[in-house]
């Protein structure tokens, strides 16, 4: 019997180690009684306790989801029926247009931040929810395009032409034979603007006006103010939140594709 | 009687590219109509317009004495059987030949019933909840179809349907189309670039090239009596001589001086062209007869000796290339008969007769160099030996047509 090298398998623990160890840590110190991570002070829940009775962090918790939830709307929106054009017209500008769906997700978040806020600035809007909600949505759309385009590109033209042929008209079309079609790419596309919008720091801080604080901005303050623990605690809970929206993802299409096998 | 269908002067362009070129003609009603050219030629562009698919630069389109040629394609009762079958892959068997009449909103038990009729004519019911994605290739062309035809077209458009199915079940799905006409009655306009599929389904067949039809007949009339080199090249097998009529007999018959060769051919002269006209003779593999010792033949035969260069068995039949002087080689074939294992065998290297009537060739106006190309691979018909021979055969219409 040939001897198998052990190389790949230390390998994999080391990165899964490199990984997974700072999270276990922040985990960890969650529930460390003492104010500092470096030693353990024993098991405790008050800053979780804390963490409840925290109201600027709900505050910025309500506001993260506002702005996930209308910038995802507005964005897989727009991004939908600017992959559906992108694909179907082949004009002369065609390229010109897909260069523009493609530069926000190529050009460093800083740069769009800074010249959002410029031009917010410019046209005296004045900085809250909606700015802060646009500015997600000229980011999230690209994400959404490139995704329902993705999706797309394995679409048979045909099934259009099929439909109109069938009598349908264009909206019936639309509705009965493009978008189930593609719904899984418009799904996914959604799920990404989500969880950028969600997460997002560099774009969000420059626009953020007073009131409109979002979570990663919170938090970023809170580690400047020095309040660790609550933070571990935080992250623990959005982990968890995380871990638990991913188990039930796989488990539905765990089911769905058990009903399409019979 | 009526022309069901009319196409009136119909032009397309696409850009600079003529893809049909001021093409008219009538389908009748009932009847099976083959539209047959290589690719390019324009014949899914006919079939498009009619389905409403592109509009003509110019012509119009008359359906059952209605003008159609501005309806969109929602509103023609035309239905379209596509080539990759276009099947909605969300939806099962059943949904999918449902579509048009939920689109019409017409009452579920009808829509039921109506389904299941269409399920029982392609033999589908037990498959009628299955996805595309989950059922063959036929069974996907069958869902197709009936998914067109409960729609009770006017016409029913067939683009390519066979492409994309295998020898075996291509040869079946073409007998079940013919099964499904007389059952239906409904008219069928094909498009296809498979002369077999064409001969064998058609009531009339249509030969396109270069966005113009050549001609237009039954499957007979097409491979008897071609009108054009074209036609008769892109149609069967053929042999061209390049030459010219040397003298004129009577009204009848003609002798035609070929290019490189000694012998004077005696040909029919049906055109009534005159000394001097530059002609194509033609003539099929099977119009000729090959023997050993000279043949014992009437006036209206001509006789040539040749060589024979290549034998290739093919069991009903036998095909031979023989050389007839200055490397000019002519296929012909020979129908087997009981007593062939009798007969003194023709081999290899073996000097011949070949002799044909002079009614069997067919004169024909000079190619087009457009034509020449086509004609270096022409397409082939369903047999599984012809496919084979492809390669030998376009060698030695390339040889044939030399001068």
């Amino acid at each position: 019997m040939i001897k198998k090298s052990k190389i790949p398998g230390i390998l994999t623990w080391l990165v899964l180690l490199f990984f997974y160890l700072p999270i276990l840590l922040l985990v960890v110190n969650s529930f460390n009684a003492s104010r500092t991570g470096g030693n353990w002070g024993g098991f405790t829940l008050k800053w979780y306790a804390q963490l409840f009775t925290a109201r600027e962090i709900w505050n910025a918790l309500i506001n993260s989801l506002l702005v996930a939830f209308f910038a995802t709307l507005i964005s897989t929106l727009l991004g939908t029926t600017a992959a559906i054009a992108l694909h179907r017209y082949k004009g002369k500008l065609q390229n010109m247009h897909y260069c523009l769906v493609y530069v926000p997700l190529v050009v460093p978040e800083i740069l769009l931040g800074i010249s959002l806020l410029l031009f917010f600035v410019a046209l005296q809007v004045e900085l809250g929810l909606p700015t802060m909600i646009m500015a997600h949505v000229t980011f999230c759309v690209s994400y959404v395009a490139m995704a329902v385009l993705a999706r797309l590109q394995d679409f048979d033209q045909a099934l259009l032409e099929a439909s109109r042929d069938l009598g349908a008209n264009t909206w019936y079309t639309t509705r009965k034979v493009l978008l189930p079609i593609i719904f899984p790419g418009i799904v996914a596309g959604g799920l990404l603007a989500f969880t950028l919008s969600i997460d997002d720091f560099v774009i969000s801080f420059f626009v953020a006006g007073p009131g409109s604080t979002t979570l990663p901005i919170q938090i970023y303050s809170m580690i400047r103010r020095g309040s660790m623990p609550l933070i571990n605690a935080l992250s623990s809970i959005l982990l968890a939140v995380t871990f638990l929206i991913i188990l039930v993802i796989q488990w539905i299409s765990k089911n769905q594709e058990k009903k399409e096998k019979t | 009687m009526e022309d069901f269908l009319r196409f009136e002067g119909i032009t397309k362009t696409y850009g600079s590219t003529v893809a049909v070129d001021n093409v008219s003609f009538s389908i009748q009603r009932g009847e099976i109509f083959s539209l047959l050219g290589p690719s390019g030629c324009g014949k899914t562009t006919l079939l498009r317009l009619l389905a409403g698919f592109e509009a003509p630069d110019s012509g119009r389109i008359i359906l059952d004495g209605e003008d159609i040629t501005d309806l969109s394609p929602n509103h023609r009762k035309v239905n379209t059987v596509f080539q990759n079958y276009a099947l909605f892959p969300h939806m099962t068997v059943r949904e999918n030949i449902a579509y048009g009449l939920r689109v019409a909103k017409r009452p579920r038990a009808e829509i039921h019933a109506e389904v299941d009729r269409m399920l029982s004519l392609i033999q589908m019911e037990s498959h009628a909840q299955k996805k595309p994605s989950q059922i063959s290739g036929g069974q996907k062309q069958r869902t197709a179809i009936a998914r067109a035809l409960i729609m009770r077209p006017r016409v029913l458009l067939l683009d390519e349907p066979l492409a994309a199915l295998d020898l075996k079940l291509r040869q079946r799905m073409s007998l079940e189309l013919s099964l499904i006409h007389d059952e239906v009655g409904i008219t069928f306009m094909y498009v296809t670039h498979d002369q077999g599929e064409a001969m064998s389904l058609s009531d009339r067949i249509a030969v396109m090239n270069n966005g113009i039809i050549e001609q237009i007949g039954t499957p007979a009339e097409i491979y008897e009596a071609p009108k054009s080199s074209f036609v008769a090249a892109f149609i069967g097998d053929t042999n061209f001589f390049d030459g010219s009529i040397s003298e004129v007999i009577d009204s009848e018959y003609c002798r035609i001086s070929v290019t490189d060769l000694p012998a004077r051919l005696l040909c029919f002269n049906d055109k009534k062209l005159n000394r001097g006209d530059l002609v194509h003779l033609s003539i099929r593999p099977e119009k000729f007869q090959i023997s050993l010792d000279p043949p014992q033949v009437g006036p209206k035969h001509n006789v040539l000796e040749a060589t024979v260069e290549d034998i290739i068995y093919q069991g009903d039949h036998t095909r031979y290339w023989v050389d007839i002087g200055n490397d000019w080689r002519i296929s012909l074939t020979r129908q087997h008969t009981r007593f062939m294992l009798d007969e003194r065998p023709i081999k290899w290297k073996d000097r011949v007769y070949i002799s044909w009537l002079a009614d069997d060739g067919f004169m024909l106006e000079r190619y087009s160099e457009a034509d020449e190309e086509l004609l270096q691979a022409p397409p082939q018909s369903v047999g599984e030996t012809e496919v084979e021979e492809d390669s030998e055969l376009s060698a030695a219409s390339e040889g044939g047509t030399q001068s």
